[in-house]
């Protein structure tokens, strides 16, 4: 308990840092809010009157404090292009990069994790060193050309989907789902290989150690060893490995979004990012920054559960 | 032979991994090599006559929409691609080395709040990094390099923290220490050297994420501009004409793979080197 609530202490320290190291990053840029949302033909007064009421008089601290609360109550402030609060336009989105990573994650875990245990049983086999040659051309595959592949394959000779044709969750979830499906596959390509890689490795590092010549050695066979024994240890590492690519599929998918037209978070951040909308921006950033520490915290918290070894010390 | 070349010859017969990462790495760099001389044609004369044709001996990867050469093109992108992820490495493993280096080595306040920040940073997954910093100096390929290069700070200054953490109580530095090495020299002279193993590897895998990254970046269109393009601003402008010649977008990608994969099968080679 004492360990889950040091954890926490942590990643509400982290989450301040990094809401303060954003604030700052769009304080320091030149240029006037107030003008940007009034444009260049404002009246004075009326520039000196928005700016008062933005609240760019007041001291960074006050102006930090007010946009920290405004996040944590889901007010992100208002777009400069679009004049509409930011939480408006992104909130519908956030479903359909969620559904995206959710599918990819699922993905890696049901692929990954039964042909890592393959591979590691069959160690040194023709297959297995085939999977290997072939994990390690996955990885040197950027997803987004990987995306371009499968659209090309799957979507204009193969005709399993419609490139382009995007349907909203909004209108249809069964189609919105299949065609999300592709987009998934592509994200999760790299992960998977990376998953089996080490998944690989852990086991055949835990199957060499002394109590898994134990358990042999008390009558057990291949599969009672691994599935008993090694593999809850030789999950560890990989369960750490999974948050982080949880975290890197949600930003994977901006890219993602971009190969198959799919108008998600990506689309509005790349617009926001060239037309120096910052509202919009920080709002969104924030918001990644926060799943994956809210991941990465529970990331921690199943460890512990898993293997009560870790943080015992500190107790 | 000399002894290096004899255990060279050795290794690439029993090491598929580094014979098979020397080739498709010397590849990639020959055709980068012979680009800063030499391309079949200027990579941004247009062609009216000849746009969208597929392989063929005058166009060995085609041709693009404006009828430009893709090998061209190609070779000009890739030495933008190498140059950029090069330079991420370098920003990334120079800085990264430094901070992790003096942190874990003096460790108390300073490392706490280094270390706050860097796993503040560690939140932001590296394209979306790059992506705040480009966002706030704007688009470019200068731009792209730094923020890349500040993306890639934070995994180098972890790992170096941790070596350096290690050594600081192994006997070496102790007796060091007891002769009265200062704590610079005892840094860069004494402990660095003996971790250039794990930095050595981190690079490579570095480099390898780097080109990546930069190639998912300016396929988004936030790095070099046109007409000079990197490779994966190539693709993007590439993808539509997929269909009617998909020289233009196979070209590019597999260019792509080949330099990530070279790198991946050297780092696996020289990991397996007897």
């Amino acid at each position: 308990m004492k360990y889950i609530i040091k954890k926490l202490g942590m990643m509400i320290a982290t989450l301040l840092v990094v809401s303060i190291c954003v604030f700052l990053a769009f304080s320091i840029i030149p240029g006037d809010p107030a003008l940007r949302l009034l444009g260049t033909e404002a009246s004075p007064e009326l520039l000196a009157q928005t700016r008062q009421q933005m609240g760019l008089t007041d001291p960074l601290p006050v102006r930090y404090l007010r946009w920290f609360l405004g996040f944590i109550r889901g007010d992100f402030g208002v777009s400069y292009n679009y004049k509409t609060p930011v939480a408006g336009m992104i909130v519908s989105k956030i479903p359909i990069t969620l559904t995206m990573a959710a599918m990819a994650f699922l993905m890696t875990i049901l692929i990954s994790i039964p042909l890592g245990i393959f591979t590691a049983k069959h160690e040194g086999s023709w297959l297995d060193r085939g999977i290997i040659v072939i994990n390690q051309i996955i990885m040197a595959v950027p997803p987004f050309f990987s995306g371009i592949l499968i659209t090309f394959i799957f979507g204009m000779i193969l005709r399993l989907f419609t490139p382009g044709g995007f349907v909203n969750y909004t209108a249809d979830v069964g189609r919105f789902v299949r065609y999300l499906f592709f987009p998934s596959v592509a994200i999760a390509l790299p992960k998977i290989a990376m998953t089996v890689r080490m998944l690989r490795g852990s086991l055949i590092d835990e199957a060499a150690k002394d109590y898994s010549r134990t358990a042999y050695s008390r009558g057990n066979n291949t599969n009672g060893v691994l599935y008993r024994h090694i593999l809850k240890n030789a999950l560890i590492p990989v369960i750490t490995f999974l948050g982080m690519t949880l975290a890197d599929m949600v930003a994977g998918s901006i890219v993602i979004e971009q190969v198959f037209s799919i108008p998600g978070i990506s689309r509005i951040l790349l617009t926001s990012i060239s037309n120096r909308d910052y509202p919009v921006v920080e709002a969104i950033i924030m918001g990644i920054a926060t799943i994956v520490i809210v991941v990465n915290f529970l990331v921690d918290v199943i460890y512990r559960i898993i293997d009560p070894r870790i943080g015992f010390e500190d107790e | 032979m000399s002894k290096v070349g004899k255990k060279l010859k050795k290794n690439m017969r029993d090491n598929p991994y580094l014979a098979a990462g020397l080739v498709i790495t010397g590849m990639v760099l020959l055709l980068i090599i012979v680009g800063l001389f030499w391309t079949p044609y200027e990579p941004t004369a247009m062609n009216a006559k000849e746009k969208l044709s597929g392989i063929s001996l005058r166009h060995p990867m085609g041709t693009d929409n404006m009828g430009r050469d893709v090998l061209s093109r190609v070779m000009y992108g890739s030495r933008i691609t190498l140059f950029i992820a090069m330079g991420t490495v370098a920003i990334g493993a120079f800085a990264g080395t430094i901070i992790g280096a003096v942190t874990g080595y003096f460790g108390g306040m300073l490392d706490e709040v280094m270390m706050r920040i860097i796993d503040a940073m560690f939140a932001f997954p590296s394209i979306l990094l790059a992506l705040v910093i480009i966002s706030i100096f704007g688009t470019g390929w200068v731009q792209l390099l730094v923020s890349l290069g500040i993306a890639f700070v934070p995994s180098f200054a972890r790992i170096v923290r941790g070596e350096v953490l290690r050594c600081r109580n192994m006997d070496y530095v102790e007796n060091a220490r007891l002769q009265g090495v200062s704590d610079l020299r005892m840094i860069f002279v004494h402990i660095l050297p003996n971790i250039k193993g794990v930095l050595a590897s981190a690079i490579l895998i570095g480099f390898n994420n780097a080109v990546l990254a930069e190639a998912g970046l300016s396929y988004l269109g936030v790095g070099s501009q046109p007409p000079y393009a990197s490779l994966g601003r190539m693709l993007s402008d590439a993808q539509q004409y997929m269909f009617t010649t998909p020289s233009y977008v196979l070209c590019p990608g597999i260019v792509i793979v080949l330099m990530v994969l070279g790198f991946a099968f050297l780092g696996e080679g020289i990991s397996r080197w007897k």
